[in-house]
């Protein structure tokens, strides 16, 4: 009966894709985030691959927080327009106007207004029930117990206390209007899951995920990309070209590199297997206390 | 390129296994999954300095680095005054993938098993050495046996406070593998560890030479589990009907177990269409065959109104379809069950209406106790009678996990209240254990074979035929009491024969093994036999182990209930053991015998006997007494004028 075994891949894409048909055939009206990141273009593949050959059924919604690396929002647009997928992009416009930066208002209040609020905003206006993340449980200790259907109440907060059981692949994903949930297929996928399944299936992803030579500086120890002019330099700071790449991408004030030569997949996979830091620990955001997470998700972040 | 090119083929062709966690508090799991974890490097640097910092304010270890704070969120979530339910966790070695779904051990402890043992396929039980097996214990040995996770890894921890002692884990053993014999759980294995210090956790221990077994990790990582998915009866939900374009209609859904190809005779239900396959799509595209657990698309030969809930199987391999079922439900909600509120039901793709509309019982997890009740509250586990509101195609939870397991959904907070796991119903469709049809259990009133009534027969001897059916253990010694009661009746003149595994092995079922379908059959023929020996007069005394309610009850119902007297033989398994002339437990032991009741296979205990007799604390002659006396009363007329001596 051994030809008909899966491998832990095969069974990860299968449980991916029974997540994403459920929740597609259930909700009124969902929606993919996307966050151009490797784990988004993981999602990704695995929607098409659930709906193939017919299209995606649901458009997938940027949020665009203005401090993305160019690389990013370059691959957005051409990957979008190629792979013929319906992208729509939200920025938070008041904090916009107002002229919340990274750097005069602290990450904090900058993550709140341009990814908590304009998440919300974008939900809320799109009437979207369902919205598809590409969260893993295993990116983080508080995300472990997190369920693969999340249930947000009318304000989008996380009530822990409130969380469904969830059995079998037996789902719930009943709302009241007003409500929704957040759902993640990638729950059960690891970071080596993720690379293994990109090179698998030759996913395109962002290419400053490869080691190329970047203008850095050095901040508290972390290497922090000069992508643009935006980034007020301290005195005495000098951009260095360092061969560099990123294990995960956000806004590049508060995303760190890491030092690399692997400018492949192959290379990559083979540094992942070898190091042994979590790729959380370039991200600041969670640096600001251990509960930080915890708090942001109440809040309604992802 | 070549080292990194082996080492992705490698990674991509490993297996995955899911398994559950249980233990009570304090028993070690989290410093047992810390240490799988740090040592099978699932864990990056920056977590574990930050562990080791924490260990030296927060940690119970000294010195050492309490692995237990790598994974217990619970003295933080405690604290945050967070909700504690299971948490996943994730490593890897080499062939495998592991998901770990780890439920700490407090008051919500049922529910949250329950949910990790859902989707794994063992089960890790932590018994602490120096307490041994306690309540709790139990309480995850019957969870287990409810969820039907095939394999259960007893792991004594703490050895190292106990001196490595093997007699302490041979009694845990022991008393372990008695309580489980009244389960359903079918392959167990124990293991000696110290979590804290690491023996046999991932590589063997030398404090303990007396242990020749595998290591806990090495158990996981070689442990068969590619029999656990059901790949014989297909059955697809459709999740989501794909209409590209007007020559285009995929049925799309997760194979929950079986094969399906291309060309296939399939039924749609609860219609009952029939169709044949067309074309098979699986994630790359089009293929000749999917199976269990893939993703699939299909489409078929006949345009037909196929829909979301409707499940797809094989013509002549159907899941049965109805409106009532009866089930084992787990409650999971602070608002009790209520048998006048309408729930929702969600049975693979479909979601319904329905009513509980009986509670026959519930069991207590800890003493396995049934008591009748109004209603369940959180936490608490019943059989329940279920009537949907629609025909829905489903199996037998124990013979199919996806299409037999359902949750229950409040219509009005829509929360999750209840999971459900479908029962056999007794004669009906979705036989496991009893593969034979069911008779009508009152044909013997006129046996057509016999030119001598039933009434001429009782006129002249005083009874009937009937059928004194003993079950026990091997070494209950049913058959030392089958014959005494065979002496009493005969020598007051009645006509008896005893049947038991030696007689009819020895003929009659010679060509049968020991599998559940064997017993099954091996059963029917006795049941059978009994029958005509009753039809004409005679009375049968069988004595078989018979280990399965369902085809105890089977056999009742073919010989007729009325003239069918069970009676268990209830011994402890040291008892049977000594008592054993044939050894066959100590072969079970060594793996000799397969599925050996009391071993290593489930014996279901009666529940309500006609009788029940203790040979171990009796002597045989009072059980063949007390038998004796119960049947003469219940089987044998009553003095009448006819044989008052004038
Ligand atoms: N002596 C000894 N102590 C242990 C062992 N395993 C765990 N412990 C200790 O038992 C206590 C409870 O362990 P923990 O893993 O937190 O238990 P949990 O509540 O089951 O997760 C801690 O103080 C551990 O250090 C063991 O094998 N031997």
């Amino acid at each position: 009966m051994s030809e008909y075994s899966l491998s832990h891949l095969a069974q990860l894409e299968a449980e991916s894709i029974h997540i994403i048909r459920e929740v597609a055939a259930e909700c009124e009206k969902p929606v993919m985030l996307y966050s151009i990141g490797k784990d988004s273009s993981v999602m990704v593949r695995l929607a098409q691959k659930a709906f193939a050959p017919g299209p995606v059924p649901f458009p997938l919604l940027h949020v665009d927080t203005t401090y993305k690396f160019r690389a990013m929002i370059e691959f957005r647009d051409k990957f979008c327009a190629e792979q013929g997928l319906e992208l729509l992009v939200h920025t938070n416009e008041e904090a916009q106007l107002e002229g919340i930066n990274p750097f005069d208002h602290g990450s904090d209040k900058y993550t709140h207004a341009f990814k908590t609020e304009a998440l919300l905003q974008a939900i809320n206006r799109g009437g979207y029930d369902a919205a598809f993340g590409g969260a893993r449980r295993d990116e983080e200790k508080s995300r472990a117990k997190e369920r693969v259907y999340s249930f947000r109440d009318r304000f989008h907060q996380w009530d822990p206390k409130n969380q469904r059981p969830e059995l079998w692949n037996l789902y719930n994903g009943r709302v009241s209007s007003g409500e929704s949930i957040r759902v993640f297929p990638l729950s059960n996928w690891t970071e080596l899951d993720i690379w293994l399944y990109i090179y698998k299936e030759q996913i395109p992803i962002v290419p400053i995920y490869y080691a190329q030579k970047q203008p850095c500086v050095m901040r508290d120890g972390r290497i922090i990309m000069v992508d643009d002019g935006r980034l007020p330099l301290k005195p005495g700071e000098e951009p260095q070209m360092k061969m560099v790449r990123f294990r995960s991408l956000g806004c590049y004030p508060l995303t760190a590199a890491t030092e690399s030569e692997a400018h492949s997949l192959p290379l990559i996979i083979e540094e992942m297997m070898l190091t042994r830091k979590s790729e959380r620990e370039n991200r600041m955001i969670d640096y600001d206390g251990n509960a930080s997470m915890e708090q942001k998700k109440r809040e309604g972040y992802f | 390129m070549t080292n990194i090119d082996a080492l992705l083929e490698e990674n991509e062709a490993k297996d995955l296994l899911r398994f559950v966690t249980a233990g009570s508090v304090d028993d070690g799991k989290s410093t047992l999954i810390g240490r799988l974890l740090y040592e099978s490097k699932g864990i990056y640097e920056d977590q574990l300095e930050a562990v080791a910092q924490a260990s030296k304010t927060e940690g119970t270890t000294g010195d050492d680095i309490d692995l237990a704070l790598l994974t217990d969120g619970l003295r933080a979530e405690r604290e945050q005054g967070i909700t504690i339910d299971v948490a996943y966790r994730y490593f890897s070695t080499p062939s495998r993938k592991f998901i770990i779904a780890d439920s700490p051990g407090h008051e919500q402890y049922t529910r949250n098993m329950v949910t990790g043992a859902s989707t794994a396929s063992l089960v890790i039980i932590l018994v602490d050495a120096s307490k041994g097996i306690i309540t709790q214990s139990k309480r995850h040995a019957f969870i287990a046996s409810l969820l039907r996770i095939p394999r259960v890894l007893l792991a004594v921890n703490k050895m190292d406070l106990m001196d490595y002692s093997e007699d302490v884990f041979r009694e845990i053993v022991h008393d372990f593998t008695e309580f489980a014999a009244k389960l359903e759980l079918t392959e167990i294995d124990f293991i000696p560890v110290s979590a804290l210090k690491g023996d046999n956790v991932v590589s063997k221990s030398e404090r303990m030479p007396w242990y020749d077994g595998r290591s806990v990790l090495r158990h996981l990582d070689t442990v068969h589990i590619a029999g656990d998915r059901n790949l014989i009866d297909f059955r697809m939900p459709v999740q989501y009907v794909s209409r590209t374009n007007a020559s285009f209609r995929g049925y799309m859904g997760r194979i929950e177990s079986g094969a399906v190809h291309v060309g296939d005779a399939v039924v749609v239900l609860p219609s009952g269409v029939t169709n044949r396959v067309k074309e098979v799509f699986g994630p790359d595209g089009p293929t000749e065959t999917a199976f269990a657990s893939m993703s699939a698309t299909l489409t078929l030969e006949n345009e037909v109104d196929v829909s979301r809930g409707d499940v797809i199987s094989p013509v002549n391999n159907r899941p049965t379809v109805d409106r009532a079922l009866e089930a084992m439900v787990v409650w999971m909600d602070s608002d009790k069950l209520s048998l006048t509120k309408e729930y929702l039901v969600k049975h693979g793709t479909r979601l319904i209406p329905a009513r509980i509309t009986k509670l026959q019982y519930q069991v207590d997890v800890n003493t396995l106790h049934r008591s009748e009740v109004d209603s369940l509250s959180l936490n608490e586990i019943g059989r329940c009678e279920l009537e949907l509101s629609q025909l829905v195609a489903f199996d037998p939870y124990r013979k199919n996990r996806a299409t037999g397991s359902m949750i229950i959904i409040d219509r009005m907070t829509n929360r999750t209240v209840g999971a459900a796991m479908v029962l056999d119903r007794g004669g009906g469709a979705g036989r496991s254990q009893a593969n034979w049809e069911s008779f009508s259990s009152s044909s013997y009133l006129a046996p057509k074979a016999s030119g001598v009534s039933p009434v001429e027969r009782e006129a002249r001897d005083g009874y009937c035929g009937f059928t004194v059916f003993l079950t026990g253990l091997t070494g209950s010694r049913k058959r030392d009491i089958a014959l005494l009661l065979e002496r009493e009746f005969f020598d007051e003149g009645a006509s008896v024969v005893v049947l038991d595994g030696h007689t009819i092995r020895s003929g009659v079922g010679k060509d049968l093994g020991f599998d559940a379908s064997a017993r099954s059959e091996n059963l029917r023929r006795v049941a059978e036999t009994a029958r005509v020996l009753n039809d004409h007069g005679v009375i049968a005394i069988c004595a078989f182990v018979a280990p399965y309610s369902e085809l105890r009850d089977k056999v009742a119902e073919t010989i007729g209930e009325e003239r069918f007297f069970g009676v268990f033989v209830d011994a402890p398994v040291e008892y049977c053991r000594k008592h054993d002339a044939q050894g066959l437990y100590d072969k079970a032991d060594r793996g000799e015998i397969k599925s050996f009741p009391g071993v290593n296979a489930t014996y279901e205990f009666p529940t309500s006997p006609n009788l029940l007799v203790r040979p171990a604390e009796q002597s045989l002659e009072t059980c063949a007494g007390l038998i004796y006396t119960a049947v003469k009363k219940k089987f044998f007329k009553k003095p009448s004028l006819k044989s008052v001596d004038w």
